[in-house]
């Protein structure tokens, strides 16, 4: 930094304290223990799921065709392992990516609404909402997914694909059931706008009022004030709010289970039934009947799983990270 | 460029809490007005209510009219947008956008409201602006690299450099050095000479020495307790303020007495 005048550097007292290590006592020295313990901790339990997975999906990696399709478990059509994990990553990506894509915009909508627009009552109303919605189990969000929106949405979607098909000529199929993975995106979509919203409206809410000031002394409307100063302010947030949701996504389980019709393939037919599965779903079916080999195999889909999730969350730290030095943290 | 500002009875009140009273003043086009007083005295929403940034505040108010070249900003069909943008502001702590380069910077007003301008125009109205504010030799050679990493001064100066380059008729100063050591105070002091002559400048400040030499004419504001009202207690020509001032409360102030 090349400030000759910003206000002295607190780091400057800081690190005099620390190299005389006396000053540390009593409490203080517990307290770091504490807390380093607690940082070790998540470490450790990070690394031994990571362990577990490996240790137990290392029969799957090494088991032959033959084994595999012995175990039953790998459905006939498939040859290997990655032929049947395959089809299983594109479900878990495409209903998660779709649910993100429906909910990211949506939830900065209503978290602008709530930091910037609406009176204060309205806003703590929606807030409470909103975090309520946070609050209903997946199980229930599945239920209400076979029993009333899919029946409503199998309509659109049957609608939707004879618009397609006839306008653009298109070979777009769908399942008047609605049991498809456009309807479990939508309320995948649902269950993530809660965690999106809620971490939007913190990171909005603490756009530096001298910020949004000097925006509206240049005269901008409240529009351009906010595409001014409280998007790029609050962009890192919302795109680890988006992660968090997409985790959420990739991890849910229950809800799509009771939702989507089970399928496996590489195919785009969102709105057919039959087709996709998610991992997470997968497993919760197949798990019961499962044992041997079969459990491996399922545990082999875990671990990819858990390497998209770390995937997923580097890939958002790099795009944060790339425009760190406009962030205004220097 | 410049514009007179004409303030008649005007009362202040955030909800029912009636912050300044009874102001009355004139401030000439191209000079420099300073206004001082004890802090909590109003000046700086009063500074406020010239360009209507006071209404960021929820429930802030105001009764009576502030004309500008004869204009009422509080028109029932005056938008508070339109104002801001004849009337800039600097603020007490540079302000520059983080997310945005220098060039960003001067050019994030200009670009509001969906306005088009050509690269060519652009370049010549950022070199122009960020002249107008000393700070081009300074920055030239980094245009592109965040404003956020200048010194406070230059802050300050980009900040102001952004401010003129929507083309103000009238720049608001609230403490703009109060953030700042005294170079780079120095500088922006040299700088408001220079902006006089194409700007009408106002500028709030809680240094006396600094109202003494920068400015043309001085309002001195206070209070008479916590509490109660704001009030405009004299307003002359800064060197009779500071050698022979008509109030008692004004002569105890720039002696030093109190504040």
């Amino acid at each position: 930094m090349t400030t000759t005048d910003s206000p002295p550097a607190p780091a400057a007292v800081r690190p005099r304290q620390r190299r005389s290590g006396d000053t540390e006592r009593g409490f203080s020295r517990v307290f770091r223990w504490i807390s380093t313990g607690a940082g070790a901790l998540l470490l450790g339990v990070l690394a031994a799921v990571a362990l577990f997975l490996i240790v137990r999906a290392f029969p799957a990696f090494t088991a032959g065709a033959e084994q595999l399709h012995d175990a039953g478990k790998v459905p006939g059509s498939f040859g290997s392992l990655l032929g049947y994990v395959g089809p299983l990553v594109f479900g878990t990506l495409l209903a998660s990516v779709l649910a993100l894509v429906v909910a990211t915009p949506i939830s900065v909508g209503i978290a602008l609404f709530i930091s910037h627009y609406a009176p204060r009552r309205l806003a703590s109303i929606i807030g409470y909402v909103v975090d309520l919605l946070a609050a209903i189990p997946s199980v229930v969000f599945g239920l209400w997914g076979v029993y009333v929106f899919s029946g409503l949405v199998g309509d659109l979607w049957v609608w939707f694909a004879d618009v397609l098909n006839l306008i653009l000529g298109a070979n777009v199929e769908a399942s008047p059931t609605g049991r498809s993975l456009a309807t479990a995106s939508l309320v995948l979509a649902v269950m993530i706008l809660p965690i999106i919203t809620a971490v939007s409206r913190e990171v909005f809410l603490q756009t530096p009022k001298l910020h949004e000031e000097a925006a509206l002394a240049l005269g901008a409307t409240r529009w351009e004030m906010i595409r001014t100063a409280v998007l790029p302010f609050g962009r890192s947030g919302v795109i680890s709010a988006a992660m968090l949701g997409l985790g959420r996504a990739l991890g849910e389980t229950m809800a799509v289970l009771m939702i989507l019709s089970p399928g496996l393939s590489y195919s785009f037919q969102i709105f057919d039934s039959g087709r996709h599965t998610t991992i997470a779903a997968n497993i919760a079916s197949r798990f019961p009947e499962a044992n041997g080999l079969a459990i491996d195999v399922l545990i082999a889909t875990g671990l990819a799983l858990f390497v998209i999730t770390l995937a997923v969350n580097m890939l958002a730290r790099w795009i944060v990270a790339r425009r760190k030095e406009f962030s205004g943290a220097n | 460029m410049a514009q007179r500002i004409d303030v008649k009875d005007l009362n202040i009140y955030y909800g029912d809490f009636l912050a300044v009273q009874d102001v009355s003043m004139t401030i000439d086009p191209k000079s420099v007005t300073a206004f001082i007083g004890p802090s909590g005295c109003g000046k700086s929403t009063f500074l406020r209510t010239l360009n209507r940034m006071h209404e960021v505040i929820p429930g802030a108010r105001v009764e009576g009219s502030v004309e500008l070249e004869g204009v009422d900003l509080y028109g029932a069909d005056v938008d508070p947008v339109a104002v801001r943008r004849t009337v800039g502001m600097v603020f007490q702590r540079p302000n520059p956008f983080p997310t945005m380069s220098i060039k960003e910077n001067v050019l994030a007003g200009v670009k509001l409201n969906n306005r088009k301008i050509s690269k060519s125009d652009a370049d010549e109205l950022v070199e122009r602006s960020l002249r107008g504010a000393n700070l081009w030799n300074e920055v030239k050679d980094r245009l592109e690299k965040p404003g956020s990493g200048l010194s406070g001064g230059q802050q300050q100066r980009l900040c102001i450099a952004r401010a003129i380059a929507v083309k103000p008729q009238v720049l608001l100063m609230d403490e703009p050095c109060s953030a700042l050591d005294p170079i780079s105070t120095l500088a922006i002091e040299d700088l408001i000479q220079e902006l006089k002559k194409d700007y009408t400048i106002v500028i709030v400040t809680h240094n006396m020495q600094q109202a003494a030499r920068v400015s043309d004419r001085t309002a001195f504001f206070n209070i008479a307790g916590t509490g109660k009202p704001g009030r405009l207690i004299e307003m002359n020509d800064t060197a009779t303020i500071f050698s022979a001032p008509g109030e008692k409360a004004t002569e105890d102030y720039v002696s030093g007495r109190f504040g």
